[in-house]
């Protein structure tokens, strides 16, 4: 057993450097501790200038996704033994710019997912004197997976068409589009189509599947947008046979 | 400096702050709204809610029945009219987050299922498997995009509320992108900031839960109320404090001590069955399981472990398919971070501080005692909790009062004039000193974690489950020295882009302040009630104290104490029963 253990932390000051540079702490190794443990070791005893964001520290607010040795992890689900010896590198999330250490600056997700409607359309509102609308067990589970997304950006960080292309809408924009299509008590899947079926919306993704492998909540983005796609490949081909049919 | 102005404003973005947020658009869509949270909202602590929210929607269920179990839980803290609005509105808040989309769990027909739950006598639970936070606040916040009139402030932490002529008008927060003061002005403001887990060591609180709008209002001379009231959840993972969801054990799970007993029928609790019985043993309330806990310490039959002693929660009779359809993020946290597998191992659970039964004074319309002030969820306190909150009523609450706020801020808004300017110097003499106190303070001697981590020790010693007045006049004192330590508190960090030394620092300052009131309400209620157990004072006393306490801050930074008769309407205070 081990005593301690070498973390190389990405640092990113902007009013001091202009590019980020990497600083090493040695932090105690504890089998129980994940990488944000150590984080908060260094931040409460090594250097309190280190930033980072976390919150829940168990694996639902989504807040502490970085790259743990070159991979898109939630930090407070990574151990340390996983990467004993060591060292680990702690980097920022990638394809997104930084504005400080391991902070990255998420402005871009936030506005791709209100662009995708993310809340239930319906033509007419039933009032709630009626009653809750009825969904099965099956009905349920035909979203419920889209519907676990926690927003941590992993998908995104896995992404190598985002990477290339930050227009691309991107894995958990559409699979929480999808959450809402397939859900019984929602009318508003042609709205949401003729906004993903721009180049940008879903074309961008090749299927590379990067997205479901990184997910930490088992969430199936690149299944949504296989979805989509067949979704809108058939409307695309509808519109031609039977330009009146849509809407 | 920068400056803005919106008619309602909410501090904080989580449950209660959206849905208040969504009823103050819907009350009056002309109305400017400005949601400004810490944390990007989906980050809220609201999250990590597990089991489920409670409302009356069966038809062998009454609203009597809910009310009846909320007050006999709270041990007769509650007021009665409060409790009569909340089980009454319950039912169609939860609905119209049906309609926003959440995705309930259903019966094999379609409808809403329910579940049991601790300390209530009927099933009327409604639950998103066990991930329920979760699904209402992404439920919440998603919905909250369509309203334009909601601007965000995301990432923005609120240091100050400013007060003018009697009436709040608006906030000092600074940008963490940009370090940025702003002074954000609004004719109302609505505190949504939720609890303050994070004074004590062992929590399930999430990092963010640091007492913020508590000491806000406070510092503005707002009472607190029944800060003395603490919850601890009877079943916290070890080391991590992780929750386990109370729902393990409405679905039938056992807790067992050392020799696999289970010993809740040894604390007045019921007689063990091999099904839940509603209100009996393991769905007893939370205040008197924990208490058993400490009992069953005491008699040297838990289980000791590096991270202290630990009871077992068995749900492996309850089998495979249950456990992935009823309770899979328990199985999925106990794998990941307890290295264990439900379906074949007992999970080791010790008690953890899960919730403030006090906080800001508010009345049923969750207004403040401050003019324009308002406050919902959990950093208030109406008060529906009493002297111990039932599981699964406090996300229910925040949906309710919640909406009642919005309401409430939107018509006082309405008909109230602009904030005026002499706010705007206010907030430039926030500015100057948050740079002298911090950002420009380089003597600091004293470390934030060394402080925050005695301070956490202090109230873990004076005002853990069993209490005495000895030691809390000790925590008292302590507390008082480790604010006199804060002032010279080391600062490392000087610079403005995302600071969040300078936010752990503030968070420190408000923690401190609400340490305070938690142990000074605890010192000044010579009696045992619900959550509050004094060994040197181990009866009820409804003569002297069937009354709220009122914690104010003195000029100098004392407290003092008033006290509040409770509201009672149609339940005379009786003795809580359970397991009969």
């Amino acid at each position: 057993m081990i005593d301690t253990i070498t973390l190389e932390v990405a640092r990113y000051r902007p009013e001091q450097e202009t590019e980020p540079t990497f600083e090493r702490f040695e932090v105690p190794f504890n089998k129980d501790w994940v990488v944000l443990d150590a984080l908060n070791y260094i931040k409460d005893r090594l250097d309190g200038s280190l930033s980072y964001r976390w919150s829940c520290r168990m694996g639902v607010c989504g807040s502490c996704g970085m790259m743990v040795n070159g991979e898109p992890k939630l930090t407070c689900a990574t151990f340390l033994s996983k990467y004993v010896p060591g060292p680990i590198r702690v980097e920022p999330l990638r394809y997104f710019p930084v504005v400080r250490d391991l902070a990255v600056e998420m402005t871009d997700f936030m506005d791709k997912l209100k662009s995708v409607k993310p809340w239930i359309i319906r033509q007419e509102e039933r009032p709630l004197s009626e009653g809750e609308y009825l969904q099965t067990p099956v009905q349920l589970d035909n979203y419920k997976q889209f519907s676990m997304c926690i927003n941590c950006m992993i998908c995104y960080a896995a992404c190598p068409v985002y990477g290339l292309d930050h227009h691309f809408i991107g894995p958990a924009a559409l699979a929480l589009a999808q959450r809402y299509n397939m859900d019984s008590r929602d009318q508003g899947t042609d709205e949401r189509l003729d906004l993903l079926s721009q180049h940008e919306g879903i074309w961008g993704c090749t299927f590379v599947g990067e997205c479901t492998k990184a997910c930490p909540k088992n969430v199936d983005p690149a299944g949504a947008i296989q979805q989509y796609k067949l979704k809108a490949a058939t409307e695309w081909f509808k519109s031609f046979l039977m330009p009146w049919g849509r809407k | 400096m920068d400056i803005s102005s919106h008619d309602v404003l909410l501090v904080g973005g989580g449950g209660a702050g959206l849905r208040a947020a969504i009823a103050v658009s819907e009350t009056n869509p002309k109305l400017k709204v400005a949601v400004v949270s810490k944390v990007y909202p989906m980050r809220s602590h609201t999250v990590s809610a597990e089991g489920g929210a409670a409302a009356v929607i069966k038809s062998n269920d009454s609203l009597d029945e809910h009310a009846y179990d909320t007050v006999s839980g709270g041990d007769w803290m509650s007021d009665q009219d409060a409790v009569e609005a909340f089980v009454k509105e319950a039912p169609e808040e939860m609905l119209r987050l049906e309609h926003w989309g959440c995705p309930w769990s259903r019966e094999p027909d379609g409808h809403i299922a329910v579940r049991p739950f601790g300390g209530m006598k009927k099933e009327r639970t409604w639950f998103a498997a066990d991930k329920t936070g979760f699904h209402m606040l992404h439920t919440l916040f998603q919905t909250s995009l369509k309203y334009n009139a909601i601007t965000r402030y995301d990432e923005f932490f609120v240091t100050k509320l400013l007060v003018d002529g009697g009436r709040v008008q608006g906030v000092v927060a600074i940008e963490l992108m940009s370090g940025k003061i702003h002074a954000i002005l609004a004719k109302a403001v609505i505190l949504c900031t939720g609890g303050c887990g994070r004074v004590f060591p062992f929590t399930t609180n999430a990092n963010i839960k640091n007492g913020d709008g508590m000491a806000l209002a406070y510092r503005a001379g707002v009472p607190l109320k029944d800060m003395e009231f603490v919850q601890y959840h009877p079943t916290g993972l070890p080391f991590t404090g992780i929750l386990i969801t109370e729902a393990a054990r409405s679905e039938g799970g056992y807790l067992l001590n050392k020799d696999g007993y289970r010993y809740l029928q040894d604390y007045n609790l019921g007689t063990p069955q091999p099904k839940p019985v509603l209100r009996s043993m393991e769905l007893g309330p939370r205040d008197r399981l924990s208490q058993a806990f400490v009992k069953e310490m005491e008699k040297g039959r838990t289980i000791d472990t590096p991270y202290g002693p630990v009871v077992h929660l068995d749900i492996r009779h309850l089998g495979e398919k249950i456990i992935n359809t009823k309770l899979p993020f328990v199985r999925e946290l106990c794998l990941k971070y307890q290295n264990i597998d439900p379906i074949k191992e007992m999970i080791p659970v010790r008690p953890v501080v899960h919730y403030m039964m006090g906080g800001v004074h508010t009345d049923l319309n969750a207004a403040t005692a401050l003019t324009g002030l308002y406050a919902a969820g959990e950093v208030a306190c109406v008060s529906i909790n009493g002297a111990n909150r039932l599981g699964s009523n406090s996300l229910t609450e925040l949906l309710v009062f919640g909406a009642r706020a919005g309401k409430a801020a939107a018509a006082f808004a309405s008909e109230t004039a602009e904030p005026g300017s002499h706010v705007v110097a206010q907030a430039m003499d926030e500015q100057r000193r948050l740079e002298r106190q911090f950002l420009s303070k380089t003597d600091g001697r004293e470390s934030i974690a060394t402080i925050r981590e005695e301070m956490q020790a202090t109230i873990e010693k004076g005002a853990g489950i069993y209490r005495t007045g000895d030691l809390l006049a000790q925590a008292a004192q302590n507390l008082r020295r480790l604010q006199e330590r804060f002032q010279n508190v080391a600062i490392t960090d000087h610079s403005y882009t995302f600071n969040t030394e300078l936010t752990a620092v503030l968070e420190l300052a408000f923690m401190l302040d609400v340490a305070e009131t938690i142990v000074q309400s605890a010192l000044q209620r010579s009696e045992s009630r619900g959550a509050h157990q004094r060994t040197d004072f181990p009866k009820r006393d409804d003569e002297k104290y069937l009354a709220h306490s009122l914690i104010y801050r003195n000029e100098d930074g004392s407290s003092r104490l008033e006290y509040l008769p409770v509201t009672i309407t149609r339940w005379p205070p009786a003795e809580r029963v359970y397991g009969k």
